[in-house]
């Protein structure tokens, strides 16, 4: 009981005592129940559902099963693919177009406290009224479809909320296929990098593991079908209206951003590279990108896990039941409270912290990593 | 001091005690449109029982559809509201009577003598083992088909009498240029249409038969209705999802649209709110195929479990199945009154159309307004319409259906 001895470190523990016990009660304690809730079969019965004192009884992961295999929850799988090019868009857009403000603005152009206010403002807004107003501009009969006819075109037609239009669909069963592809194309590319820098033990690991992958997604990996049949899912073309909402609103952050880690970089390394001969694009390609990079990963890991738990934005401009902009938290909402199924709830519930988790994880870690270098 | 102290204290609880059996708080998702008719029967109320406070709890969205998520989280959080509006049939007993979250009422029904002032087939709707859980304020009817009489006259075409004749009414229509002859709205409306062409398709028999397990939905007749319900969206706009159910009903009273399957809450829409009049403003007909059925729907009140105020929820309740409270309610409500011994006189053309269509008809339930299916199936019917929106497959919807059928032990 070393610690005891020092006031100082006693006071501490004490004072975050409260918020520890807060926390591990309505954070971690209720992330159990819901784990547990998750594996049982609340509201199989509708007899049990609601009561005041349900029989509930544990049937372990059948309710994940059903979500990813199951006949009657392809919205689920749908709503995940959403989620993947909501996620990819949302962030793609908010990273360049606030790169985009912050290197104008970081120029010193005559009002830049002003634009940048202006820019930094949908960021105040919460995303109930930034959907509500985006509901409005994008109506089919009004707003952004009636621009053109300003300059004396004829309107729009684009059904932006409601479109049911898909593109790029792959199907359900090729996932797992793709999948390896993807995770060995990663492998391949740390196994380069490895090999540039001379860590060969690492190289070769990294190298074997995707050799290994590949070897079993063209042999196994091909016929591992979750589906007994072909179940087509895409990129559903009313989600480009809830990207711009989403990309107006936090693009602004991204400004801010880019724009604190423009003004970091010294004058000193400009100049230093414009006397070496860098040319101006040069300049932003060598030197000021990469100094940019830690930014741009906080910025991924914060817009990143704000589009996976997304739902008041999209509830706003489509509703909960316009099921080409359905994402899993909505339909977790859905599920629980209309259809009364708590169980398989909260097991979307668990998936959506998994995939936060995956998100968020490795940045902490990284972070008291590099803390307890310092 | 502070003996002082705690005797003020406690004083000021017991105040506020007194004060809080005086309330009484009343959930339901009648806004905007429907607000009156329920403002007609609070006041109704408040001059009966002058000191106590009635709280509107209301929660908006068409057909409750955002009311029922609340009222859920307030029930399983013990904090259920005095009483709360629900549509008869399955929605009452399938979810709340069986979890038995609601009180008797069958002594009140004595009591008031309301056993034969309401039909015999309601109360059996109501009823779970033989006791009776809700008082029913209205009826509704769901297989109707709204129109603009001097807009047909115009396009020189008249109220499709099956779904076969809609079909060449729509293409005769979109032959002068109409581009969607039916008005269309969000989610839940086209589930609406669903049971509506249901109906149509497959007679009133085969479309009870359904509901209680003897026709199963991936029998090649519910696969027809799937085929044909394809063709009907094709005839209507394409921004559905984005619209309300007014919005849609607005289509057809500017001419944008022909037709609008809606219940007839937009009879009251009209009526109320846009100040038609019945027959000239707007005219109807029974949904294609539905003529001699009356697909019902009914909202009622019931007394959940541990409320605070049982005394006045008791009061609301008797209001709400006198007689007196149903005409103020329902002329305003666009809906005829749940009782048989109404006064006609006090309801539009419409309503009295209804009137004694409730009488000669062929009754059935409707699905999405929570008569004929559980909650747990009416809420996952979503899903199956999107899976047939998606892939315009209808096998996959059939089975789809079916699969979830089995899972809520519909009609078991």
């Amino acid at each position: 009981m070393n610690w005891l001895k020092n006031k100082d470190t006693l006071y501490g523990f004490l004072v975050i005592l409260p918020s520890l016990v807060l926390l591990g009660i309505f954070v971690y304690g209720f992330i159990l129940q819901t784990f547990y809730t998750s594996l049982t079969d609340w509201g199989r019965d509708p007899a049990q559902a609601l009561s005041a004192n349900p029989q509930i009884r544990f049937i372990g992961f059948e309710n994940y099963r059903e979500l990813f295999t199951g006949f009657v929850d392809a919205r689920f799988r749908q709503d995940l693919v959403n989620t993947f090019f909501f996620t990819l868009f949302f962030i793609l857009g908010c990273l360049g177009v606030g790169l985009g403000l912050a290197i104008v603005l970081d120029r010193s152009p005559k009002g830049e406290g002003f634009f940048r206010t202006i820019f930094l403002f949908p960021m105040s807004l919460s995303f109930i009224v930034t959907g509500t107003i985006w509901r409005w501009m994008l109506q089919p009969q009004g707003g952004v479809n009636q621009l053109p006819t300003l300059v004396g075109l004829p309107k729009g037609d684009f059904a932006w909320l409601t479109s049911r239009e898909q593109i790029w669909q792959v199907s359900w069963n090729d996932l797992p296929f793709l999948t390896a592809l993807v995770v060995s194309a990663v492998l391949v590319f740390i196994a380069l990098g490895a090999f540039r820098s001379g860590e060969r033990r690492r190289g070769f690991i990294a190298s074997g593991s995707a050799a290994l992958l590949l070897l079993w997604a063209f042999t196994l990996g091909r016929t591992l079908q979750p589906l007994p049949y072909d179940e087509p899912h895409g990129f559903n073309l009313a989600f480009i209206g809830i990207i711009l909402a989403a990309v107006w609103q936090m693009s602004g952050y991204t400004m801010a951003l880019y724009l604190a880690g423009l003004r970091g970089i010294p004058e000193e390394l400009r100049e230093a590279a414009r006397v070496d001969g860098a040319s101006e694009w040069q300049l932003y390609q060598r030197i000021i990108f990469p100094l940019l990079a830690p930014i741009t990963l906080s910025a991924m890991i914060i817009l990143g896990h704000i589009s996976l738990k997304i739902f008041d934005l999209i509830f706003a401009m489509a509703g909960a039941d316009n099921a080409p902009t359905d994402v899993p938290a909505l339909l977790m909402y859905l599920t629980t409270f209309r259809a009364n199924q708590i169980a398989k709830g909260a097991a979307i519930g668990m998936i959506l912290l998994l995939l936060v988790a995956a998100v968020i994880v490795p940045y902490l870690y990284s972070q008291l990593k590099s803390e307890v270098r310092r | 001091m502070r003996k002082f102290l705690l005797a003020l204290v406690a004083a000021a609880l017991g105040s506020l005690a007194v004060a809080q059996s005086g309330r009484l708080e009343i959930f339901s998702w009648w806004a905007g449109d429907e607000g009156p008719a329920l403002q007609a029967l609070i006041d109704l109320y408040k001059k009966r029982y002058p000191n106590v406070e009635v709280i509107n709890a209301t929660v908006t969205g068409g057909s409750g559809v955002n009311a029922r998520a609340v009222l859920k989280t307030r029930m399983l959080g013990g904090d259920p509201p005095d009483s709360f509006q629900v549509h008869a049939g399955q929605e009452l007993t399938g979810t709340w009577v069986v979890a038995d979250r609601m009180e008797d009422l069958t002594p009140l029904f004595n009591q008031e003598g309301w056993m034969n002032r309401f039909p015999k087939g309601l109360i059996d709707l109501i009823s779970y083992k033989g006791k009776i859980y809700s008082v029913p304020v209205n009826i509704h009817r769901s297989n109707v088909m709204w129109y603009n009489p001097a807009k047909l006259r115009e396009w020189g075409v008249q109220p499709p009498k099956t779904w076969a004749e809609f079909l060449t009414t729509c293409q005769t229509l979109k032959g002068k240029g109409l581009e969607a002859p039916l008005a269309l709205g969000e989610n839940w409306t086209q589930q609406h249409l669903w049971e509506s062409v249901a109906l149509g398709v497959l007679g009133a028999n085969d479309y009870t038969n359904l509901w209680n397990g003897k026709l199963r939905f991936n029998d090649p007749k519910v696969v027809a209705v799937w085929n044909t319900f394809g063709r009907v969206l094709d005839c209507a706009n394409k921004d559905a999802s984005g619209l309300s159910w007014q919005q849609a009903v607005d289509r057809v009273l500017d001419g944008t649209s022909a037709f609008n399957i809606m219940g007839d809450w937009a009879a009251g829409y009209m009526t109320t709110t846009k100040g038609l009049k019945p027959g000239e403003g707007f005219g109807w007909a029974p949904a294609p195929g539905t003529a001699g059925v009356f697909m019902m729907l009914s909202d009622s009140f019931g007394l959940p479990k541990g409320v605070k105020n049982r005394a006045n929820v008791l009061n609301w309740l008797r209001l709400v199945g006198s007689k007196e409270g149903q005409d103020a309610f329902n002329p305003l409500k666009g809906s005829i009154a749940a009782r048989t011994d109404s006064d006609p006189s006090k309801y539009n053309a419409y309503l009295q159309s209804a009137m004694r269509d409730w009488r000669n008809n062929r009754i059935v339930g409707s699905l999405v307004h929570g008569a004929v299916a559980p909650e747990s199936f009416m809420s996952q019917f979503g899903t199956v319409m999107e899976i047939y929106l998606s892939g315009r497959n209808a096998q996959a919807a059939s089975n789809a259906a079916q699969a979830i059928a089995t899972q809520v032990r519909l009609g078991q």
